[in-house]
């Protein structure tokens, strides 16, 4: 540990470094390849105007700063994870009165020169308060009450997100439950996530009513079959119409209430898309200009989508070539530096090179998760959890939406989609991962 | 501690791999599941415009052209240039007002969005064309002129030969299986129609590549799929647009028909149906208007009689009837007959128009003197040929196999589309009518060219070219090459053949030839006479009858000349048919004569000339079909003349007034012209 400082090589994971750069300079060739329009090349690259030599500027400053975070000692990090909490939600806190509205955005904040968003960065913070929490001595987290606490945790930056119309942003940080579910968290809450995720999916699709004949014959079939069980326990019978009634309840009243009152009806039409459905809202509950709206977005979020599938859908299996893809060369997908930057991949390289980059997520997820399991402290296990639970959640959206299996949510694809704040955040998380990982004889409190 | 829940990691791997699996399986779906991205792929950013070659020039015997390309233009916009446009200006010189142009504007982003250019005004007329020209630059680059070919016809002139050009319709697509496109032109009627697929050359299409926003971007994969357009063929004709012109005259205010044929070929010289049109109505910008006023004509100028027109052919069928007497050997050519003023062979006698001794002393006079007898007489002598057991059934079934032969009752086959075959009755007809009980006398009006016969004026002249040919013709037609052509045309292969049809010696035809040339020099058809050639015809007077407000009702005789020139050496044979024209030698053998002198010295000297204005100035038509057609014509003129007096009012010294108008004054100025030159 005394050499660390000389050595900044010594335990650092290389495998996951090199994957990081691969992932960071596909991104930037696909940056490259959309946004690339017969300019002078020296000069596209050196004036830093364009979007790719930007991106590269980015790049260049995440080099240095993952440099400086490797040199860091880590017990920097578990000694101000709480301050940068604090600072976390100041700065997010700060966007309301700062921020400029950006594409129905209000989550930038802009200064002379340089803008970031406080809700990508935040994630970080959140990451290394949670490992903190997580990790401190006097933790039970079998305890509902510190279950609670970390949720409170999670979910404050979440609603602040969710104020300013970043539900994508705030969405993310639900992936932080995979932490706690590996610290100890009951897997009861896994389950009932998956089930509400499962029974708002079919809310959608069928007629409710047919939805709650189908639950209470599930029911019926349970108590049917286990009716032998009930004498010895009867709880089960309570638990299990308990469960049914809790279900019906929430197809009937409670998923209509939120769709309703909770929701944007742009967002409620994307989650319908989603499952291929129209969504028809009641003109009367609108105003002249949410109708608008909702039509606006109703058009874009239909039209990204299907632009996207037809970009990916026409590489087939080997792809078009670098720069020959004619959907992502002529802007017929939207927003592809950005949140759809995974089209050019699909349509330049097809199939195999969009299970190439499959394999690169899927070696770094597991690559992180084999790290966090060899730490000796919970703190760096915890929070190497927290990357490898952000990054998973990002990859899977991201991609899912691009291809019409999840709902158009604005997140961006880690390493790989346009911009600074998002490059410099997942580096800073990467590198702080690794940094810890190079200590991992440490017990950090 | 942490012991306490490592095997969670399995399941947190568990739970990402499946994820993983889902959007790998999403995309076997997407990339390799079906080719239907491709397309889409394709469609949004490939761009086929098809290439439009020029079509084919139609050129007659001398080399003149008589249909040909010439440009119009479109003036073109393109909607997301139009910020800062001098609107006034452009609807000043359209003759637009302001709520149009938005509306046209509109409709423009409709078809075709904002960034590509759409047609504003097709076709623009001289006047504003002219105005546009100069000032465009004021409205560009929202505005342009884009040039178009069209048809047109410098002579105005075989407007139902050359037929028109026409946008296909979905039947057509469906017909052609889908060979032609939406928007595409083709050849609807005439030789247009017959040699389309010659005249439309080959079209050639070109790949671009287009961005979001349909800009072109370049060309998709340099050109590799694009083909060249090829230009359509020429083709050369029989036609001699002198004569098709003087005929077309002489038609003028009048129903009928004149052909001319080259017996020596086949090849048609003139063919005009009248009333016709000037072919340049039916392009351009106003062909739907044009149109619809003469589909509602009564004197149908649509319709080309010439083809279609089915007429009693009267006395100018005695001379076939000599010739399958003479070919059957039931005559010689000194046969006679005495006639004094009727044929009593039959029940109801028929009236012959000499009654004086010898009229019908033989083949010969009988011809020239046109004696009904004499052909009443040799008809029933060819349907009760004791040679041709089995009854005037029999008989009759030799007869009409002649008629056919001769092109009567069947279609010829001549180079346009929607020929009519016109009538000879099949026994079975007369089985049917008399209930097998028929003689030669049931039907020996057949003799004389009435009763159940009718006769196209294309096959008359086609009868005249066998007549001279001394036994055979060739199918007319009106092409006699196209440029460049090879043995894949076989378009013109059927005017190849020589049809013979009868065996009878040249020595005899002779003497039909010589009665018909009794007919110009001392009979009925003297007026047919031309300086200097001999001259064979043959004039007609055929009874007609039509159904008028219900009732069948005699109408005035058709007026029928045919003939042949030079005798010794045939160069033209002519059908003219003036319905309700009277007399053969009335109109139809003045015409015929004119006809024949036009083509044969290329000129007309001055005095026939003025019979040529006399008869053009001569109108002939029944007084039913004129009075329909005048009250059409009344209702036409009392709404031009609205039309006109709100043009002339509104171009005059308040132009703010033209604006409001709801017609454009410069589409008015080209009715009017138009109006002011049509027929009638």
């Amino acid at each position: 540990m005394r050499n660390s400082s000389f050595d900044i090589s010594k335990g650092v994971d290389w495998g996951v470094v090199i994957v990081y750069a691969l992932l960071v300079i596909t991104g930037i060739a696909s940056i490259f390849a959309t946004t690339y329009r017969n300019e002078d090349l020296l000069n596209g690259f050196l004036s830093f105007n364009t979007d790719y030599s930007r991106q590269m500027l980015y790049f260049f400053f995440c080099i240095i700063l993952a440099v400086f975070i490797l040199l860091t000692d880590s017990k920097f990090f578990t000694a101000t994870a709480n301050i940068f909490y604090i600072i976390g939600i100041i700065l997010m806190l700060l966007v309301f009165p700062f921020h400029t509205d950006i594409k129905g955005t209000q989550s930038i904040i802009r200064l002379p020169g340089f803008q970031f968003q406080p809700a990508e960065l935040c994630k970080l913070f959140v990451n290394l308060a949670l490992a903190k929490y997580l990790s401190s001595l006097d933790m039970d987290f079998k305890k509902l009450r510190s279950q609670v606490l970390a949720s409170l945790f999670i979910l404050g930056p979440a609603v602040l997100a969710v104020l300013q119309s970043e539900t994508g942003l705030a969405l993310v940080y639900l992936s932080f439950f995979l932490v706690m579910y590996r610290e100890g968290m009951s897997s009861t809450v896994l389950w009932i996530g998956f089930s509400l995720t499962f029974l708002v999916i079919l809310t959608l699709l069928l007629d409710p009513d047919i939805l709650a004949v189908m639950l209470t014959v599930f029911a019926g079939i349970l108590i049917f079959v286990l009716r032998r069980q009930f004498r010895r326990n009867r709880s089960l019978l309570f638990f299990i119409i308990g469960f049914w009634a809790v279900f019906v309840g929430i197809q009937r009243f409670a998923v209509p209430y939120f769709f309703e009152k909770v929701l944007k009806p742009y967002q409620v039409q994307r989650i319908y898309a989603t499952v291929g459905k129209d969504f028809e809202v009641d003109p009367e509950l609108m105003t002249e200009d949410e109708i608008r709206k909702m039509n606006d977005k109703k058009k874009a979020g239909n039209y990204n989508v299907k632009q996207s599938k037809i970009a990916i859908g026409s590489g087939g299996l080997f792809g078009k070539g670098l720069m020959q893809g004619t959907q992502t060369r002529y802007d017929f997908v939207p927003e592809q530096r950005t949140d759809f930057i995974f089209c050019t991949i699909g349509e330049s390289y097809g199939f195999l090179g969009s299970i190439v980059l499959l394999g690169l997520y899927l070696f770094l997820l597991f690559r992180i998760i084999n790290i966090a399991e060899r730490q000796r402290s919970t703190f760096s296990r915890a929070y190497a959890y927290g990357v490898a639970s952000v990054f998973f959640f990002h990859v899977f959206v991201n991609i899912g939406m691009t291809i019409g299996i999840v709902p158009v949510i604005g997140i961006p694809l880690p390493f790989m989609s346009f911009g600074g704040t998002a490059l410099i955040t997942y580096t800073t998380m990467l590198f702080i991962l690794l940094r810890l990982d190079a200590d991992r004889q440490m017990i950090l409190r | 501690m942490p012991v306490l829940y490592q095997s969670r990691q399995n399941v947190i791997r568990i739970i990402i791999a499946i994820s993983f699996l889902i959007l790998a399986v999403r995309l076997i779906f997407l990339q390799l599941g079906s080719s239907r991205y491709d397309l889409l792929a394709m469609d949004n950013a490939v761009s086929k415009s098809i290439v439009y070659p020029e079509r084919g020039i139609i050129f007659d015997r001398k080399g003149k052209s008589i249909l040909e390309n010439t440009k119009t233009y479109d003036l073109m916009v393109q909607p997301n240039l139009l910020r800062g446009l001098d609107t006034a200006g452009i609807c000043q010189i359209l003759g637009i007002n302001k709520k149009a142009f938005h509306e046209r504007v509109i409709a423009a982003i409709i078809r075709n969005g904002r960034y590509r250019p759409t047609v504003f005004e097709q076709s623009l007329n001289t006047e504003a064309f002219v105005k546009l020209q100069e000032n465009i630059f004021r409205f560009e680059p929202g505005f342009f002129l884009q040039e178009r070919p069209i048809r047109s016809y410098p002579f105005k002139s075989a407007a139902h030969i050359l037929g028109y050009v026409g946008e296909v319709d979905s039947n057509i697509l469906r017909r052609t299986n889908y060979f032609y496109q939406m928007g595409d032109y083709m050849g609807l009627s005439g030789l247009e129609r017959f040699y389309e697929p010659i005249l439309m050359g080959k079209r050639g299409v070109r790949f671009q590549v287009k961005d979001n926003k349909n800009r072109i971007v370049g060309r998709y994969e340099e050109g590799k799929f694009d083909s060249l357009a090829k230009a359509g063929r020429n083709l050369r004709t029989h036609i001699d647009i002198d004569v098709q012109v003087l005929a077309e005259r002489l038609l003028k205010n009048k129903l009928g028909a004149i052909v001319a044929i080259d017996p020596q070929t086949g090849g048609i010289i003139a063919m005009a149906s009248g009333p016709t049109y000037d072919p340049n109505l039916l392009t351009g910008s106003l062909r739907k208007n044009n149109f619809s006023w003469m589909l509602r004509d009564t004197a149908r100028p649509l319709f080309n009689r010439a083809i279609k027109g089915q007429y009693p052919p009267g006395s100018t069928i005695k001379p076939m009837g000599a010739l399958i007497a003479l070919d059957e050997k039931v005559i010689t050519p000194d046969f006679g007959i005495s006639c004094n003023g009727a044929y009593y062979g039959c029940r109801r006698p028929i009236k012959c128009t000499h009654s004086y001794a010898g009229h019908a002393g033989n083949l010969r006079v009988a011809l020239a003197n046109s004696c009904n007898s004499y052909f009443s007489h040799i008809y029933r002598l060819a349907i009760d040929n004791p040679r041709i057991p089995g009854g005037a059934d029999k008989g009759y079934v030799k007869w009409k196999e002649y008629m056919n032969s001769f092109g009567l009752g069947v279609k010829l086959g001549v180079d346009l589309p929607s020929e009519d075959k016109g009538m000879i009755a099949d026994t079975g007809f007369y089985n049917r009518l008399y209930s097998n009980n028929w003689s030669s006398c049931t039907n020996v009006f057949l003799g004389i060219g009435q009763g159940e016969m009718t006769a196209t004026p294309l096959q008359m002249a086609n009868l005249m070219c066998i007549i001279a040919n001394k036994g055979y013709y060739y199918t007319p037609h009106f092409v006699k090459a196209i440029d460049g052509e090879t043995a894949a045309d076989t378009l013109l292969n059927p005017y190849k053949k020589r049809h013979q049809v009868t065996s009878i010696p040249d020595t005899i035809y002779r003497i039909v030839q010589l009665g018909m040339q009794d007919v110009i020099e001392t009979g009925t058809g003297r007026i047919a006479r031309i300086n200097g050639v001999s001259v064979a015809g043959k004039t007609g007077t055929a009874e007609n009858y039509g159904i008028i407000y219900g009732r069948r009702q005699k109408l005035d005789d058709h007026s029928w000349f045919v003939c042949f020139a030079p005798v010794e050496n045939p160069k033209i044979a002519v059908a003219v048919i003036v319905e309700n024209g009277g007399f053969g030698a009335t109109w139809a053998g003045p015409m015929a004569g004119l006809i024949m002198e036009q083509y044969l010295k290329d000129s007309l000297s001055a005095t026939r000339l003025k019979e040529v204005e006399r008869i053009e100035q001569e109108e002939i038509i029944i007084p039913i079909v004129k009075q329909k057609r005048n009250r059409l014509d009344s209702l036409r003129r009392e709404k031009m003349k609205k039309v006109i007096m709100r043009a002339t009012a509104m171009s005059g010294k308040n132009s703010d007034r033209r604006q409001q108008g709801e017609i454009p004054f410069t589409h008015l100025v080209a009715i009017k012209s138009e109006y002011e030159e049509q027929f009638i």
